[in-house]
């Protein structure tokens, strides 16, 4: 499908505030959260990039089913860094096992259900962290209310993620057409959403 | 009125617009780079001597190859191939424009001028008159002349050649590989049909990605170490960090998962990203 010169501006968009973020959005926090953060935005940015030049055919690519797994893994440990201190070690194990263990499967043929097993234990965990772990840190008033935002990219994130699986499976949910003509926009205001949850935190 | 439009119409693809802005970014990074209040004057004067010389030199390559363009598909277009533009009239075109930015140059700073002209003579006279039809190894004469405006720019920002300038210089040098290479790939055909030699005609397709791979990490490595000793904040080392990282992925993907949509790829993002660098130093 023919990328239209409205999602190149919207996938530019969305690579300008993850610069942005990584740039200044991230600023004085710890040395795991930094890096945690700089990799899920700089992995959005990138891919963004990548998607500008070489249109939608770039998801066809098997790595995308690894890059869409990095994103929310990583945003994933660097809110646990930040307001989970007793989860910080089996976070970073769960993190790392998880990525090892997606890598593993997409890499080699693995027969029966055990890589899409894989995926949906990795990508639910993380979704439902990011989704859940600011949403509640806002509703007791440990953060501001708008940092709840960054459960709502979080929301949209998996629900992103969700999309690109089935499709990269063979069995989409809706249409590979209404995938890539909504997948823009969805990055965009995904992103949008995580800049100003930490901006509003 | 009417006639001076339609000669800025026919001249202008003789400057390759893209490419020198490119390069003229590339000064003004250099000379931004040293983060000293900037003197608009100089800075004007500067972006416009090197847009002079760029362009100058550009002209003149393309009054000296105009036999080699009009062979290649890609270039046959161009109107010293098309014959849109005599040669004489190229050749006048290139000198003027070279001697306006070298001259504007050497009013402004002598050891400013002095590089503005070791670009133009390293790109005009080593790469294309001498070099380019002999061997492959004259890209890296045009790299080094394409090293020079970041170079000049520094120089003029500081008042001598420094280290930070040499490393600015050497990501641009190692940077130039990276996007010619990748190019000479795609119009493989094209560069045989004209017997111009190049890295993927001499010594194959993998050794010629093998040295874009390598060339990119000597990149990528001398714009990160330029950028930490001319002290960027950590948040904007941060993003040249994954932008980088970009680089080398795509560099390593041309090595190992070879494809024409990579290779193309890895062309777009090399633009891309030296663009990106340049502004990230400047601020």
């Amino acid at each position: 499908m023919k990328m239209t010169s409205l999602d190149r501006v919207l996938l530019l968009a969305t690579g300008l505030l993850a610069a942005w973020q990584v740039t200044i959005g991230i600023d004085g926090l710890g040395a795991v959260p930094i890096t945690a953060y700089t990799i899920a935005f700089g992995v959005l940015l990138v891919a963004g990039l990548l998607m500008i030049i070489l249109g939608f055919d770039v998801l066809e690519s098997p790595i995308v089913v690894i890059v869409s797994t990095i994103i929310p893994l990583s945003l994933a440990l660097g809110l646990v860094w930040q307001h989970l201190e007793g989860w910080r070690a089996p976070y970073l194990g769960f993190v790392l096992f998880g990525l090892a263990a997606v890598i593993v499967t997409r890499t080699f043929p693995i027969p029966g259900k055990l890589p899409t097993i894989v995926i949906a234990i990795v990508h639910g965990v993380a979704g439902i962290t990011i989704f859940l772990l600011p949403t509640i840190l806002s509703a007791q008033g440990i953060t501001r209310p708008g940092f709840a935002l960054i459960g709502l990219g979080g929301a949209l994130i998996g629900l992103g993620g969700l999309l690109l699986s089935f499709l990269k499976a063979g069995k989409p949910i809706v249409p590979r057409e209404t995938i890539f003509k909504i997948l823009p926009a969805l990055l965009l205001l995904m992103t949008t959403a995580f800049v100003a949850g930490f901006f509003f935190k | 009125m009417n006639t001076l439009t339609a000669k800025f119409r026919t001249y202008w693809p003789l400057i390759k617009a893209t490419q020198t802005g490119l390069l003229l970014s590339t000064g003004i990074a250099g000379y931004m780079s040293a983060h000293t209040a900037p003197d608009m004057l100089v800075l004007l004067g500067m972006a416009a001597s090197l847009f002079l010389s760029i362009s100058g030199s550009t002209v003149l390559n393309m009054w000296w190859d105009r036999d080699i363009d009009m062979k290649m598909r890609r270039t046959q277009k161009r109107p010293t191939s098309s014959g849109a533009v005599s040669p004489e009239e190229t050749l006048w075109l290139g000198l003027v424009l070279s001697l306006l930015g070298v001259g504007w140059a050497i009013a402004i700073d002598a050891l400013y001028g002095l590089v503005v002209f070791a670009g133009l003579f390293f790109d005009v006279v080593v790469y294309s008159m001498w070099l380019k039809r002999r061997t492959c190894w004259g890209i890296l004469w045009g790299g080094i002349s394409g090293a020079m405006p970041i170079l000049a720019g520094r120089v003029l920002a500081v008042g001598q050649i420094e280290i930070i300038g040499l490393l600015l210089a050497a990501a641009v040098l190692f940077w130039i590989p990276t996007h010619t290479l990748t190019f000479s790939i795609k119009f493989f055909d094209d560069y045989k049909a004209a017997g111009v030699p190049t890295f993927p005609s001499t010594y194959g397709l993998d050794v010629t990605r093998a040295v874009i791979a390598l060339s990119s990490i000597i990149a990528a490595a001398s714009i990160g170490t330029a950028g930490v000793m001319i002290g960027v904040q950590a948040g904007i080392l941060r993003l040249m960090v994954v932008l980088s990282s970009g680089l080398l992925l795509l560099s390593f993907a041309t090595v190992f998962r070879p494809s024409e949509r990579v290779n193309f790829s890895l062309f777009k993002y090399a633009s891309l990203y030296m663009l990106a660098s340049m502004i990230l130093l400047s601020i």
